[in-house]
């Protein structure tokens, strides 16, 4: 008998049709990968199952779990269930988890609501999940707080929170979406142990069609509220039959065409990075003894030629976000220099900054936070103009701005339109259309393409491969994904700890790694094509 | 993904759609309008002279020709509520004036600066803030001698801090966002950044503030001429009034109970208009009250 079974389900929120006619299962021990991209209905699928709808959301069709009518289920029967023998597992680790409890209390808080045991039975159970999800107590003690545990570490408490009745379902909504893949690789690695142990029902949620492909027994495939393609995901991927599946098949493994590729050592260095280094004031131990600083980023050097593509990778909180600040003198390094186009950038007054500033521009990761939300697109993409030496006209600046967002692919229509009335491509759009504005030589990239949907994710890379080869831009782009690197860059500088490990040509940093944490990064890398592979292994 | 709900859209007919469906919001606004209107009357028509005395008419009780009644000299209560309405909102709006004047440019540097600026300025803040309002008044105003113009100054001095930590508290959660790290890397300055996208940002906690701060304003305003030290005889204003009642109050109740109410009602008036801006610019409330 199947664990959850959805019928037919229809959902929509006031007028607005959400989800049509959606069906699935689960049996007990299987994963079911849910796979779409924004707006597809992913996460309303689960809150469904929970029965955590917003308001004005209503409901068609028949869920089942476990027997039981989720739809028609009191609220009390539902509060009995979630938690219980229903847990969810959301994205963001760091709004997931109570910030002014400490984590034991909240692992425990679950099991004393659901089972009415003593305060110390479920301080003994929480202890031991903890322990299973890897925060052993002799290193964890059950008072931390979650501000005092990295992004995974947060992650696998709230897997213990919802793992600790021991559900006969879990949902978990892009587990690993916020954190690097090393620490996805072991978060995955946990889940996997945990279904097979308790011989639970998954549903994996993931717009990482790489990710789901290693996890679930069998997909289905979400695009608009409807079901596109389901089954096995051996078979699924393998065929391909569905066309929306094989597009995003190949949007998740696209490499944009640059036919004109960088040759090294063809030009004199565009940005010279050399010794740099980047002490923050840590935290004081003793009143008497000075604080020993923090070393995020230790002695790094490294150069870039004009049109090149450098891929700068490394897991979060290793530094190379702190590294970029610099270079785009955002941030002052403690020790080395930095030079761009010959001449020293690091300890110059801003004023004399402007000729750098204007050949040297930057495209963030968050779409939604890099534009000022009250002001107009127009505004907004000249704002680097006032760099030039004689800033436009009005009339001209309009000009400019109309011209830049018809290079990125953008309408000049766009321009009297404020940044929340486009979606999240289009502004990552934006974002590229303010940063080749001034027709910089340099643009340094921060996760540029890493909170974008697979499809759109493509559409970006080729624009930025166009620009590429177009206006000759070099580029450092900051990532903690392969794929990225692999598809954009000429070299691939690994970073850990701070200090460059590894560098070389791309093909050859990720194919041959030779340093530790390039292996690690690596092995760890969700990759679609062998993930299939192993799948048709596994499923025949 | 992450579940995004789709905010409305933030355009001029959908704020003013979402203002007239907010209660607080409409019945503050109407209160306000109803007080700044009758204040504006006052300079053109009021039923009775306020300056002249008619000791024959003494301590009436409301009536057809006195609405409100009349006072120890013989003035007509109505229009001494009206003339003083005039008084507490033009000491109240100065001295927020003065109040946002000051405090946002310093709460606004303190929060682009940082460091040691920020320390100075946060702790003269608290220096400032410490003393209490009505015994400071009545300090500046002992030592300026008392009037309406030392009673603005007074109260605006005593707002000068609380639009400082406001601005500064707003700024400081802006600055961080990535728009201002792109807008830095097009090589804007801290004033240029503070202008074009600090303040805007920030507006709406200064609009709140400041219909909060008007509020207190008229209270103050009342306090220090209660006091003797707000605006002088023969100008009629609210808190003078209430000190002219005070010896009267069982005698001539209504002497206090109309400008008592009109200081109430004023204060509500703009309370509930606070919270109604407040309601209707956050993006994220869209309850309806």
């Amino acid at each position: 008998m199947n664990l959850l079974e959805i019928e037919n389900l229809s959902l929509s929120i006031g007028d607005t049709p959400i989800l049509k006619g959606v069906e699935l299962t689960i049996a007990p021990g299987e994963v079911v990968g849910l796979v779409g991209e924004s707006g597809s209905g992913k996460s309303m699928t689960a809150l469904t199952i929970m029965r955590l709808l917003p308001h004005l959301a209503r409901a068609e069709g028949r869920v089942a779990f476990d027997g039981i009518d989720i739809l028609g289920a009191s609220e009390d029967q539902m509060c009995a269930l979630r938690g219980d023998d229903i847990g969810m597992v959301f994205q963001e680790p760091m709004t997931a988890l109570n910030p002014v409890k400490t984590i034991g209390e909240q692992v425990a808080e679950g099991i004393r609501w659901h089972t009415k045991a003593s305060r110390a039975e479920a301080e003994e159970r929480a202890r031991k999940i903890l322990d299973r999800v890897g925060l052993p107590e002799a290193k964890f003690p059950l008072s931390r707080y979650p501000h005092e545990l990295s992004g995974g570490q947060r992650q696998r408490v709230v897997i213990a929170i919802a793992c600790a009745l021991k559900p006969k379902l879990l949902i978990a909504d892009e587990p690993t979406t916020a954190l690097d893949v090393v620490l996805q690789a072991q978060i995955l690695d946990l889940l996997r142990d945990l279904v097979s142990e308790n011989r639970m029902g998954l549903l994996l949620i993931s717009h990482d069609l790489a990710v789901v492909t290693e996890m679930a027994d069998r997909l289905i495939i979400l695009r608009n509220g409807e079901v596109m393609e389901a089954g096995d995901t051996a078979r699924t991927l393998s065929e391909q039959q569905h066309p929306y599946t094989r597009e995003l098949a190949l949007a998740s493994t696209h490499v944009p065409a640059r036919p004109k590729p960088h040759l090294a050592g063809s030009a004199k260095p565009l940005l010279e990075v050399e010794g740099v280094g980047r002490d923050y004031p840590g935290r004081r131990k003793s009143l008497f003894r000075p604080a020993q600083p923090i070393r995020a980023v230790d002695d790094v050097s490294l150069t870039i030629e004009p049109a090149q593509s450098v891929a700068l990778v490394g897991r979060s909180g290793c530094g190379k976000s702190t590294l970029a600040r610099m270079i785009l003198a955002l941030d002052k390094p403690t020790a080395g220099t930095i030079r761009f186009r010959g001449e020293p950038i690091t300890g110059k007054p801003e004023s004399t900054l402007k000729p750098a500033r204007r050949d040297m521009q930057v495209v963030f990761q968050d779409p939604y936070g890099s534009f000022d939300p009250r002001q107009k697109v127009e505004k907004l993409v000249a704002e680097p103009l006032h760099l030039l030496e004689k800033p436009p006209a009005k009339a001209e600046r309009r000009e400019m701005v109309a011209h830049a967002l018809q290079e990125v692919g953008l309408s000049q229509r766009d321009m009297d339109k404020y940044p929340h009335e486009f979606s999240g491509g289009q502004r990552q759009r934006l974002s590229i259309a303010r940063a080749i504005i001034t027709r910089p030589k340099l643009v340094v990239a921060d996760e540029p393409v890493s909170a974008l949907d697979v499809s759109i994710r493509a559409q970006i890379l080729d624009l930025f491969a166009e620009l590429n080869q177009k206006l000759g831009i070099a580029y450092l782009f900051i990532t903690h994904d392969l794929t990225v690197a692999r598809a954009m860059a000429d070299e691939v500088l690994v970073m850990h700890e701070g200090k460059i490990v590894e560098r070389g040509r791309a093909a050859e940093v990720l194919d041959h790694p030779r340093s530790e944490a390039a292996q690690a990064l690596v092995a760890a890398a969700p990759d679609l094509h062998r993930a299939i592979a192993r799948k048709m292994q596994e499923q025949g | 993904m992450t579940l995004r709900v789709d905010l409305p859209e933030e355009t001029l007919a959908g704020v003013l759609a979402k203002a007239f469906g907010n209660r607080s919001f409409l019945i503050g606004l109407i209160i306000t309008l109803l007080v700044v209107a009758v204040a504006l009357l006052s300079f053109v028509w009021t039923p009775y002279d306020v300056t002249r005395l008619v000791i024959a008419d003494k301590t009436q009780a409301p009536s057809w020709a006195h609405w409100f009644g009349t006072d120890h000299f013989g003035r007509d209560i109505l229009s001494m509520i009206m003339v003083g309405a005039r008084n507490s909102i033009a000491v109240a709006l100065v001295a927020v004036g003065i109040g946002m004047g000051i405090g946002v440019p310093l709460g606004a540097v303190a929060a682009a600066r940082g460091g040691i600026v920020d320390e100075a300025l946060m702790r003269l803040n608290d220096l400032v803030f410490a003393f209490p309002a009505l015994l400071s008044a009545i300090m500046i105003t002992a030592i300026f001698g008392p009037g309406a113009v030392n009673a603005i100054i007074a109260i605006g001095i005593f707002n000068i801090p609380v639009f400082a930590r406001v601005a500064r508290a707003g700024a400081l959660a802006i600055w961080p966002r990535e728009f201002i790290l792109a807008a830095r890397a097009a090589g804007k300055g801290m004033t240029q950044i503070t202008v074009e996208h600090i303040l805007p940002n920030i507006a709406t906690l200064l609009l709140v503030q400041g219909t909060i701060q008007f509020a207190l304003g008229i209270l103050a305003e009342a306090g220090l001429s209660y006091v003797g030290l707000g605006a002088q005889p023969p100008m009629p204003s609210w808190g003078r009034m209430l000190f002219d009642a005070q010896t009267r109050m069982v005698t001539a109740p209504w002497m206090a109970i109309f400008p008592g109410m009109a200081i109430v009602i004023t204060v509500l008036g703009l309370n509930l208009l606070g919270d109604g801006i407040a309601d209707i610019l956050d993006p994220k409330s869209r309850r309806r009250r």
